[in-house]
C-alpha cells in the first residue's frame, strides 16, 4: 500500500479564508493510502518544506500531494523538497485549491468541498504515478549554421570562440551574404564591406569552423544534441585546396559576358569567376550554364590549360559529407520580393498582382535597393559612380519609392519590411554625396525611424541633403522622352505629383530566402504563411524553435536590420554554447511510450506527431529474427503533449506523468 | 423541470484542460478574485490533443452533469498542433454521441487562452446556469448499470 502524505497550506489568509484546511485535513486522512494529512500555514516557506522533508522521512512516505497553489507556481519547489527527502519527484502532484477555489469562492462550505474534491483527485493520481527519471541526452558539442550571411557569420564565430566547432554552410560560392553587396550601412555611413570582410575572414581561417561554400543542406536526421546532417558540395569544378585563388584562370576565360550574381545583373562575370575580390574563400566557381566545356564536354579548356596548380577538373560531381552536431543555427536571409509578378507559388497560397506599372524588368533604370547599392559601392560595377544602367549617363533626378510590397495586403504582403525606410534615407543621401546637383525624391507612406540615431538620421537626409519627401503613393512609371515619368501624390500638399526621373529605386519588400521552406521542413521548425521561421516564443523564447537544438537568426526569422541580426545572432550562439555547457542534457520524463507487444503498427501516431518523434520500427528477438512491426518513440524529441495517445486506437501509446491509469483514476475519484 | 428543483439542483462539471493556455486562463481568474460557481473541477493535461474521447464518457459515468473541453486558441498550441487534433476529434466524436443519444449540449468545447481569465469566469458561469436549466444527467449513468468500469481499481 502507498503511504502517502497530504499537505494542506492556508497561504497565510489566502487559502485559509475560505477554506476550512483543518477540515480538509481531516478529511483527507481518512482516504485509503494517505498515511499522514497535516496543514500548515505557508508550505513553501523553509520551515513549511522542512516539514514535508521530515514527514517524508519519519513517515517514510513514498508520495507527496501539496494543496495549495498552481503547479505553475510551486510544482517545481515540492518536487524539489521532495527529492531531498528521498521520494521520486514524479510521485508529487498539487491540487490548486488556491486560484482554482479559494480565490474564486466565497461560499465556504462550498469551497472546503471542492478543495476536499481536488485533493482527492490528487490523491487518487499519485497513488498510480510512477516513479521517473530525468532523461539523459548524450550532446555532440558542434554546431551547424545554416547561411553565411552576417547572422550566420557571427553566430558561427560566436560559437566557434566559445571552444566549440562549427559546420557553416553556405548556399553561395562565398560567405558574405547581402551585406557583402551594400555599399554603407545606416545610420553611422560605415562601408559595409569595412566591416564585414574582416570577419569573413576571420570565418576562412578560423581553426574551430569548418567552412562548406557552394553547399546546401540535404538530408537532417536525428534529435536534440544528435543530429545528423548530409551537405550537398555541388560541383564546383574547381579544387578549392590546392587552388591559390591567383585569378589567371578567371583572366583567360573567354565567356566574359554573364549578368553577375552578386552585381544583380548590373555588372558581367566570366563563367569560371570568383563572385566578389573579397570573397571567402577566394577561390573560384565554374558556372556549368555557361562555360563552353562544360555545356559541350569538350573544347575551349583554357583555364585547366592556364592553371598552374592544376586545380581545375571538369568531371567534378556533386559530393554528398555528413557531419554531426549537437545544434543547428539556422540564418538563411531575405531576398527580394520579385516586383513585377508575384507568382503564387512561394509566397502564400493566392496569386498577388504585383506592380506592374513601376515598370521593373521593362525600364532598364528603374532598378531595386539592392541594385541600386551596388551602383553606390565602390567595388561595384561602376566603381561607385552612379550611373543610369541604360546608357551609363549620371542621372539628375532620382525617385526613391518606398513599400513596394510592403504594408500593401491587396498586391503585395501585408507586413512591413522594416529596413526600407533607412536605406531609402540612407540612398538619397548617398546620392546626394556623389551627384552633388543631383535631386533625390522619395515617395513613402510612414517614416519609421524607430532605432538608436535612426530618426536623427532620416532627418539629416532631408535637411542636409534637401531630399524631397512626398507622403503618397506612386501610380504609374512611363516612359516619355527617353525620360521615366512618374505620377503620384503628394497626399500631405492635396495635390499629384509627376517628376521626370533618370533613375527610379524600388524599396521592394524583404521576403523569406528561397528554399527556406523546404530546409524548415527537414528541421521540423514552423513558418508563417509568408515562410519565415517560428520562434517558440515572440517575447521569451526568441531564437529557440518548435524542434529543440535549433535556434534561428536573422532576417529568416523577418526582416531586420544589421544590428538586430548580429544581435540575434549572438543569441542563438549563446543558446547552443548554453548546450554545449553540458556533457549531456537531462529532459523532462513526461514523454510517450509505446507498449510495443500491444502496438497494431497502423502508426496513426507517427503521421500525428507534430514532432515527428515516433518512428517505424521492428521488434526483433535477441538473435535479431523479425517478430513483428511497431511504433517507437524517440525519447530526445517527443515534447510529451499526448496527441499519439487519444489518437491510437489499439491504446498502445501512453504518457509517462499523464497515463491513461492516472487520469481515469483522477476522474473516478470524483464519485 | 420545475423551478424548486432547478435552484436546488448543484451540477457537477468536469472540465478538462490544457496545462499552457486555459489551465492557466483559470489561474488568472483566481489571481483576478474573479468569482465563479464552485461546481467546476478542473482536470490538469498537458494538451487538449491528449483528451482522449473516452474521457468524456468516463466523467458522464462518473456522474458529471456537464463536461468543459478547452485548450489553447487555434495557432496558439504550445505543441503546434494539439488543439487541431482535439478539434477535428471532437467534430466525429460528437456524431458518436448524438447516435449513442447523449446530450451533446452537455460537452461544451471551447478555447481559453492564459490571458483570458475573465472568459473562463464567463464560460464556468454559463455552463452552471445552462447545466441547472437542463436538470441532473442520471440518463448515462443508468445506461451504465452492469458495465464494467474502464478502471474499476483507480480510485481503491
Amino acid at each position: 500500500m502507498a503511504r502517502i502524505g497530504v499537505f494542506t497550506c492556508w497561504c497565510g489568509e489566502n487559502i485559509a479564508r475560505t477554506v476550512d484546511v483543518e477540515q480538509v485535513a481531516a478529511a483527507l486522512g481518512q482516504l485509503p493510502g494517505v498515511h499522514c494529512s497535516l496543514d500548515y500555514k505557508y508550505m513553501c516557506s523553509e520551515p513549511g518544506q522542512a516539514l514535508i522533508a521530515e514527514k517524508i522521512k519519519s513517515e517514510n512516505l513514498d508520495a507527496v500531494v501539496v494543496a495549495s497553489c498552481s503547479p505553475h507556481m510551486h510544482l517545481r519547489t515540492f518536487r524539489k523538497t521532495a527529492a531531498g527527502a528521498g521520494v521520486n519527484p514524479y510521485r508529487v502532484e498539487m491540487a490548486n485549491i488556491r486560484e482554482h477555489c479559494s480565490w474564486v469562492h466565497h461560499d465556504r462550505a462550498a469551497a472546503t468541498a471542492k478543495a476536499i474534491d481536488l485533493i482527492r483527485m490528487s490523491v487518487a493520481k499519485v497513488l498510480w504515478d510512477e516513479p521517473l527519471e530525468p532523461i539523459k541526452v548524450p550532446v555532440t558539442r558542434r554546431a551547424l549554421v545554416v547561411g553565411g550571411g552576417v547572422a550566420g557569420i557571427q553566430a558561427a564565430l560566436d560559437i566557434a570562440d566559445g571552444g566549440y566547432e562549427v559546420v557553416l554552410v553556405e548556399r553561395e560560392p562565398s560567405i558574405g551574404g547581402k551585406m557583402a553587396g551594400l555599399s554603407e550601412t545606416f545610420p553611422t555611413l560605415d562601408c559595409s564591406q569595412c566591416i564585414l570582410t574582416p570577419r569573413m575572414v576571420e570565418v576562412g581561417q578560423h581553426p574551430r569552423i569548418k567552412l562548406y561554400t557552394y553547399s546546401e543542406v540535404e538530408q537532417v536526421e536525428g534529435y536534440l544534441g544528435n543530429f545528423t546532417i548530409t551537405i550537398r558540395k555541388k560541383a564546383r569544378y574547381v579544387d578549392i585546396k590546392s587552388c591559390t585563388g591567383c585569378g589567371d584562370c578567371w583572366n583567360c576565360c573567354p565567356i566574359k559576358r554573364n549578368p553577375s550574381e552578386f552585381d544583380y545583373g548590373l555588372g558581367m562575370r566570366p563563367a569560371i569567376y570568383i563572385p566578389f575580390p573579397q570573397a571567402v574563400p577566394a577561390r573560384p566557381v565554374i558556372d556549368k550554364e555557361t562555360c563552353t566545356r562544360l555545356k559541350k564536354g569538350k573544347g575551349c579548356g583554357l583555364c585547366e590549360k592556364k592553371c598552374l596548380t592544376k586545380s581545375i577538373h571538369f568531371d567534378d560531381q556533386d559530393e554528398l559529407v555528413s557531419e554531426k552536431v549537437g545544434a543547428v543555427v539556422v540564418a538563411t536571409g531575405f531576398k527580394l520580393y520579385s516586383i513585377g509578378q508575384e507568382g503564387g507559388t512561394d509566397l502564400r497560397s493566392v496569386a498577388r498582382p504585383g506592380y506592374g506599372e513601376y515598370g521593373y524588368g521593362k525600364f532598364k533604370d528603374v532598378v531595386t535597393s539592392l541594385q541600386f547599392e551596388r551602383l553606390l559601392s565602390a567595388s561595384g560595377p561602376t566603381g561607385g559612380r552612379v550611373v543610369r544602367p541604360s546608357d551609363g549617363a549620371e542621372p539628375k533626378n532620382v525617385v526613391f519609392i518606398s513599400c513596394v510590397g510592403s504594408r500593401d495586403d491587396a498586391k503585395g504582403l501585408p507586413y512591413c519590411s522594416k529596413i526600407c525606410c533607412m536605406y531609402t534615407a540612407k540612398h538619397a543621401m548617398l546620392y546626394k554625396h556623389k551627384v552633388h546637383d543631383g535631386q533625390a525624391h522619395v515617395f513613402y507612406m510612414d517614416i519609421r525611424a524607430g532605432g538608436k540615431n535612426y530618426e536623427e538620421f532620416v532627418r539629416r537626409a532631408i535637411e542636409q541633403d534637401g531630399a524631397r519627401y512626398y507622403r503618397g503613393r506612386v501610380s504609374r512609371i512611363y516612359e516619355e522622352n527617353g525620360k521615366l515619368m512618374v505620377r503620384g501624390a503628394d497626399t500631405l500638399a492635396g495635390a499629384p505629383v509627376a517628376i521626370e526621373a533618370d533613375l527610379v529605386v524600388l524599396a521592394a519588400a524583404v521576403v523569406p530566402a528561397t528554399g527556406v521552406r523546404e530546409l524548415a521542413r527537414k528541421l521540423n521548425v514552423g513558418y508563417d504563411e509568408y515562410g519565415f521561421l517560428l520562434e517558440s516564443h515572440p517575447k521569451l523564447r526568441p531564437v529557440e524553435t518548435s524542434a529543440a537544438g535549433v535556434f534561428i537568426c536573422g532576417a529568416c526569422q523577418a526582416p531586420k536590420d544589421i544590428p538586430e541580426a548580429v544581435a540575434q545572432a549572438s543569441a542563438a550562439a549563446s543558446k547552443a554554447l548554453i548546450m554545449f555547457g553540458h556533457e549531456e542534457l537531462t529532459r523532462e520524463p513526461e514523454v510517450a511510450r509505446i507498449d510495443e507487444k500491444n502496438c497494431a503498427a497502423c502508426f496513426t501516431c507517427v503521421r500525428t506527431c507534430p514532432y515527428h518523434a515516433i518512428d517505424r520500427a521492428e521488434v526483433l528477438t535477441a538473435r535479431g529474427v523479425f517478430v513483428k512491426r511497431t511504433a517507437r518513440v524517440n525519447p530526445g524529441l517527443c515534447m510529451g503533449c499526448g496527441t499519439c495517445v487519444a489518437v491510437c486506437p489499439s491504446k498502445s501509446a501512453d504518457l509517462a506523468g499523464f497515463t491513461e491509469q492516472e487520469i481515469y483514476a483522477e476522474v473516478e475519484a470524483l464519485v | 423541470m420545475s423551478e424548486a428543483i432547478a435552484m436546488s439542483f448543484e451540477p457537477k462539471i468536469i472540465a478538462y484542460v490544457c496545462n499552457w493556455c486555459t489551465y492557466l486562463g483559470a489561474d488568472l481568474a483566481g489571481t483576478n478574485r474573479l468569482e465563479y460557481p464552485p461546481n467546476v473541477r478542473i482536470l490538469r493535461l498537458p494538451c487538449t490533443g491528449r483528451i482522449d474521447f473516452n474521457l468524456i464518457v468516463k466523467a458522464f459515468e462518473m456522474g458529471a452533469d456537464a463536461v468543459l473541453v478547452s485548450g489553447c486558441h487555434p495557432g496558439d498550441c504550445h505543441y503546434t498542433a494539439g488543439n487541431y487534433h482535439a478539434r477535428r476529434r471532437w467534430m466525429l466524436f460528437r456524431s458518436l454521441l448524438e447516435t449513442l443519444g447523449i446530450e451533446t449540449e452537455r460537452v461544451h468545447f471551447t478555447w481559453i487562452s492564459a490571458a483570458e481569465g475573465k472568459k473562463f469566469q464567463q464560460v464556468i458561469g454559463e455552463l452552471t446556469e445552462k447545466t441547472r436549466a437542463m436538470g441532473p444527467y442520471a440518463a448515462y449513468q443508468e445506461m451504465c448499470v452492469g458495465q464494467a468500469s474502464a478502471c474499476p481499481e483507480a480510485a481503491k
